[in-house]
């Protein structure tokens, strides 16, 4: 763990992208599905996932978003980014959604459906 | 991020759920800009106030916050998307009408002023040398912390609304550092309002958080407003140190091939279907001079001028918006050229403006051509 921007403690399954994430005009926000087509997890839900990506991109607006699928029960339990971006800092403030960054060796070993627990009380991330 | 015990409280929910929610936002804003503590502020400028920016999601967070939110510091706010008082003339639909107006109530209800302006450093009395301020609106950030000797990062629009509501801010980027490694040497000859809006979206690109700029010559106050404009809707950088700098920063010049470069990536169009004046908005010196150009001549086309309530409440006073109108000039409070929904490429190919903020946002978020000219050649152009 490098740096803690929202505190919590969860667990879940991992959704990794590879690809930096546009919050506003990728994400539904209803939905909490990713609804651009270019992008690697086209189609999949964020829904109680552990969503890690490199880092947010695009407008600030984006923060809103995070906030929305919250609010409609799509959010993900939390985020793991390798590089904080203010969007999704504060969006993730705003929603209340635990959100962590990590080392890039870190990053390349988390995959696809693991499932991934950390607590930013004990600084801990295990998965498996 | 070192807080207090009261700080910590505060984060774990002891104050409240709205006061847990802006210091979390204030944390993350802080680790992601590795502020070492939070600051007290005096003074939060708010952005995230028009319709046409925040959506439906911004709407209904501000309507759900407001019924228990209160500010906690002297807090003004940016345009919203329409002048209440005319807005029936534009054939707006009702559903963006009611959303901006609940926008505006939420703000109020939380003890906002209704300032509606992007220039709250010429409307409102500026504090005290090197007190820390809160602007998300980028041009008086760039203002703020350029001319008028207040200290403030370029907030986003929720770290300003949770520095509000709090009080404080993150102690991180320009509020410590104020060391550009970078210094713009003005070779512009003889330059006018939209030269130094050039100037300032260039300064913009290749600076980081401040940059010196040398070789200004005196500047009044339409070129300093339009150079703060320029530079904040190009990048982060959030601060004008004028002067050469250390010896060992990077000169870089800004001449008339540089100047023609940002002139070719805004300048769409050869010619305007409407003209749109103040993005930043019009102050008083600017409205009186403009007054004084229109003396005897009326535009022969559509003229959008945009001003805060307040200076157009003064101008009337003066006698300026009767001159303007005699002029043709249609005058708008409350709103800006910038991220109008008054615009629309549905009525309007291009626009010309002298401002390289609005053309700026004309282009890409409006999808209107423009066509960029400085103020005293769109009075010779455009009026008889």
């Amino acid at each position: 763990m490098k740096k803690v921007l929202v505190s919590g403690k969860v667990e879940g399954i991992v959704l990794k992208s590879e690809k930096p994430i546009n919050f506003l005009g990728t994400v539904d926000k209803k939905t909490g599905i990713i609804s651009d087509e270019n992008h690697d997890l086209y189609q999949k839900s964020l829904k109680d996932t552990v969503l890690v990506f490199p880092s947010g991109v695009g407008s600030s607006v984006g923060a809103y978003t995070i906030y929305s699928i919250k609010s409609n029960h799509t959010a993900p339990l939390a985020m793991i980014c390798q590089k904080v971006d203010l969007t999704v800092a504060t969006g993730c403030a705003l929603a209340n959604i635990p959100l962590i960054t990590i080392s890039d060796e870190e990053f390349s070993l988390i995959k696809n459906g693991m499932m991934i627990s950390f607590d930013t009380e004990s600084n801990q991330i295990h998965y498996q | 991020m070192e807080l207090t015990k009261e700080e910590e409280s505060a984060l774990k929910g002891e104050h409240g759920e709205i006061m847990q929610m802006a210091y979390r936002i204030l944390v993350a804003t802080g680790e992601a800009t590795d502020a070492e503590k939070l600051v007290p502020i005096e003074w939060a400028h708010l952005s995230g106030v028009n319709y046409n920016t925040i959506g439906d999601a911004g709407e209904e967070f501000l309507s759900g916050i407001s019924k228990h939110a209160r500010v906690r510091v002297k807090t003004t706010l940016n345009p919203m998307g329409f002048d209440i008082d005319n807005v029936s003339n534009y054939g707006l639909d009702e559903n963006f009408i009611s959303r901006q107006l609940s926008i505006k109530n939420s703000y109020e209800a939380m003890g906002v002023i209704p300032s509606f302006s992007c220039i709250p450093y010429e409307i409102f009395d500026i504090p005290k040398n090197g007190t820390q301020v809160a602007f998300a609106e980028s041009n008086a950030a760039i203002h703020a912390n350029s001319y008028d000797n207040l200290k403030t990062n370029k907030e986003s629009a929720f770290s300003a609304l949770a520095s509000a509501l709090v009080g404080k801010s993150p102690y991180s980027s320009i509020r410590k550092e104020d060391n550009p490694n970078i210094t713009i040497r003005m070779k512009v000859k003889n330059p006018n309002e939209l030269t130094y809006g050039m100037l300032g979206f260039f300064a913009g690109k290749v600076g980081d958080t401040s940059v010196n700029v040398s070789g200004l010559e005196k500047m009044d106050k339409r070129q300093t407003k339009a150079m703060c404009g320029g530079m904040g809707t190009s990048g982060t950088c959030a601060k004008f140190i004028f002067g050469e700098g250390d010896s060992d920063c990077e000169k870089i010049d800004f001449d008339e091939k540089e100047m023609q470069n940002v002139h070719d990536e805004l300048n769409t169009a050869e010619k305007g279907d409407i003209i749109t004046l103040g993005s930043p908005q019009l102050g008083l010196d600017e409205i009186s001079d403009l007054a004084g150009k229109l003396k005897g001549r009326s535009f022969q086309k559509r003229c959008m001028v945009f001003m805060p309530r307040t200076v157009k409440e003064q101008s009337t006073k003066i006698g300026y918006t009767a001159q303007l109108e005699r002029a043709g000039c249609e005058i708008l409070s409350d709103c800006c050229t910038c991220l109008s929904p008054l615009i629309s490429k549905d009525s309007v190919d291009a626009v010309t403006t002298n401002s390289i903020k609005g053309a700026f946002y004309l282009k890409n978020s409006n999808g209107v051509g423009v066509n960029l000219k400085p103020l005293l050649q769109i009075v010779e152009d455009e009026t008889r």
